[in-house]
């Protein structure tokens, strides 16, 4: 019963640029994966989430699981995350992405279930269904982008946004005095028992990319052992609402994010391959 | 055939599991605990998922995965409880996921008291939540309708893709009568747009109540409006006692339908030709059987446990042919049959009236 609204946006073949016309004379190294969709994205230049996206596709790829995993959208810039992952997708109300991903994954015990979360979404209004999943121990996948504000709506204050930083409800930067300092999600997430791999990645940079990779790729092998909760946070950008250049973007999650929001692994189980 | 004594709430859920239902997800809340304590211990020895989750809020969403999914799926409440689903719920109205909500009403508003009340019908039936969205509604009126409503209930919801809310109350929840089960037949449907993972054979399924650009939107609010008015071509019950020759008719739905089939009795001992109307169906309500109805009587009286909700409704059926007369009494306080005829026959023969 494909309704008419359902049907998927039409996909684009970009023509090969003139340079990589001769195919015969260049190895293929790099392309997208099979499962994401071919389309043009929504997001801002400079984003880290279609990045982000991309890293969680080629994972599905390369496990060869996409008729097995189902994606849970949230409501923020990446609500459309359906139209980019060419799995079946679930788009939950606005922080219950970890609740609609416990039913999912109950029903469905042998399926990888991952969320897509920013930090409006799951560190506000979503915070005591996360911590309730995780607590639990469902066997799901978080993937919790923290970009220090409200994207969707142009850049309001989040939990995460770092002490005195400036957002359009914090004209005058954050205070800790009146708003609390920024939460640390995974710090908090790790305490609960049942998280079994909890760990901050970025990926403003070649190497940041590659260590979230390997951590998304982990958190999904661990989902097949049927362990506990994997929480993946992932320092990421919004140029737009920052107002810098996404290189600008790049410095400051270096200079700035990484002080408040400290990278690396802060839950490993025990004897298995450390990332860093 | 099987019959048994039971409450109304645990009869509701033995239902659930006879009726299929994959999986439930509650939140304690009085009236109506005993739902989920009954499926708490029975799920598991079916194989079923049985969750009870940190909020209303979360149980709400979990039906949605679950309905998302393609499972029958149940989540019960009451007033307050079922107030904070409310968000949920126009999301799986906007979704259109089939799955099964209990509602067994306590009197309020906020707080209230844990006594029965029916107080949430313009909640249940005018959209509860935000945006155009209708609910197939269902109000039983005994124990046996609070089993058989939800064999009904998840035929129905994936009948049109729709949720279904059983309208219920403290005392048909907490009333033991007897029951029987063993009659009802099971329809499960074919579901291929549910998110189950997606083969290299089909586009990808996925669940959604966003529709971004305007244009979408309404054709979907529109194709909406369409599945609900097929519903209200094709779904309206009620029940008619004593209407044939009847005066003047009560209105009333769930318990306050008990109550007043024993004042029409009372009344019809006196001579007076009193009917009573019961809606079953409580959206789609049955406009044109009460309006028909108003051509042969002289007036009507709705009964309700709230100030005057489904007076209203009865109103715009009856559309001005004849008076409709309101009796209702709040905050958990139940009238006596003899109650209600008094106020009627203070309405009919007000001269005489004390």
């Amino acid at each position: 019963m494909q309704t008419e609204e359902m049907i998927l946006p039409e996909t684009k073949v970009t023509e090969l640029p003139a340079a990589c016309s001769r195919e015969e004379e260049y190895e293929l190294v790099y392309q997208r994966p099979s499962t994401m969709v071919d389309t043009t994205m929504h997001y801002c230049p400079g984003c880290a989430h279609s990045l982000v996206h991309k890293l969680i596709m080629e994972v599905v790829q390369e496990m060869d699981i996409q008729e097995q995993t189902i994606g849970i959208a949230p409501v923020g810039c990446s609500v459309f995350a359906y139209d980019y992952m060419d799995i079946d997708m679930q788009e939950a109300a606005h922080g219950r992405a970890a609740a609609v991903a416990t039913a999912v994954k109950r029903l469905m015990p042998q399926h990888y279930v991952f969320t897509y979360q920013g930090d409006g979404d799951l560190a506000a209004i979503g915070i005591a269904e996360t911590i309730h999943a995780v607590n639990r121990g469902e066997n799901i996948l978080i993937v919790f982008m923290n970009n220090a504000v409200y994207g969707m709506t142009s850049g309001q204050m989040a939990p995460t946004t770092l002490t005195g930083m400036k957002t359009t409800t914090s004209p005058d930067g954050r205070q800790n005095e009146i708003y609390g300092a920024p939460m640390k999600i995974a710090e908090l997430m790790a305490q609960l028992p049942g998280a079994y791999f909890v760990t901050r990645q970025a990926v403003n940079n070649a190497g940041a990319v590659r260590h979230t990779k390997k951590a998304l790729l982990n958190a999904f092998k661990y989902q097949q052992q049927h362990k506990g909760t994997c929480f993946v946070e992932i320092l990421a950008n919004c140029p737009s609402n920052w107002k810098m250049t996404p290189l600008e973007t790049s410095h400051f999650i270096d200079d700035e994010m990484m002080h408040a929001f400290p990278l690396g692994d802060i839950k490993v189980p025990k004897g298995d391959l450390k990332i860093f | 055939m099987e019959t048994k004594l039971m409450k109304g709430n645990e009869a509701l859920a033995e239902a659930a599991i006879q009726a299929g239902c994959d999986a439930y997800f509650g939140y304690p809340i009085t009236p109506q605990s005993e739902v989920l304590e009954y499926l708490a211990r029975e799920m598991p020895k079916h194989n079923r998922v049985c969750l009870q989750a940190e909020s209303e809020v979360a149980s709400i969403n979990m039906v949605y995965g679950a309905a998302g999914a393609g499972f029958r799926v149940m989540t019960t409440s009451s007033s307050p409880g079922f107030s904070l689903m409310q968000e949920g719920v126009s999301y799986i109205a906007g979704a259109e996921l089939p799955c099964l909500l209990v509602n067994v009403n306590r009197a309020g508003p906020g707080l209230g008291t844990i006594q029965p009340g029916q107080g949430d019908y313009f909640q249940a039936v005018k959209g509860g939540g935000h945006g155009d969205y209708k609910l197939i509604v269902l109000a039983p009126s005994s124990v046996q309708e609070m089993a058989d409503f939800v064999f009904l209930g998840f035929d129905l919801a994936e009948k049109y893709r729709n949720p279904v809310l059983l309208l219920s109350d403290g005392a048909i929840g907490q009333m033991m009568e007897k029951v029987t089960f063993g009659h009802h037949e099971v329809h499960i449907s074919e579901k291929p747009w549910a998110t189950v993972g997606k083969p290299a054979t089909r586009q990808r399924n996925y669940i959604t109540s966003l529709h971004i650009r305007p244009e979408e939107m309404e054709k979907h609010n529109l194709r909406l409006e369409e599945k609900y008015q097929s519903i209200r071509e094709n779904e309206v019950r009620y029940e008619e006692t004593n209407t044939e020759d009847a005066d003047y008719i009560f209105v009333a739905y769930g318990l306050s339908a008990r109550i007043c089939k024993k004042a029409m009795d009372l009344c019809r001992a006196q001579g007076l030709k009193v009917g009573l109307f019961r809606p079953i169906t409580l959206f789609p309500f049955p406009y044109d059987a009460l309006n028909k109805l108003a051509d042969k009587v002289t007036m009507m009286m709705t009964m309700e446990l709230n100030a005057g909700q489904m007076v209203e409704d009865v109103k715009l059926a009856v559309n001005g042919k004849i008076p409709v007369d309101f009796y209702g009494r709040m905050g958990g306080m139940i009238p006596t049959p003899e109650e209600i005829v008094h106020h009627f026959e203070n309405v009919i023969h007000p001269t005489y009236a004390n």
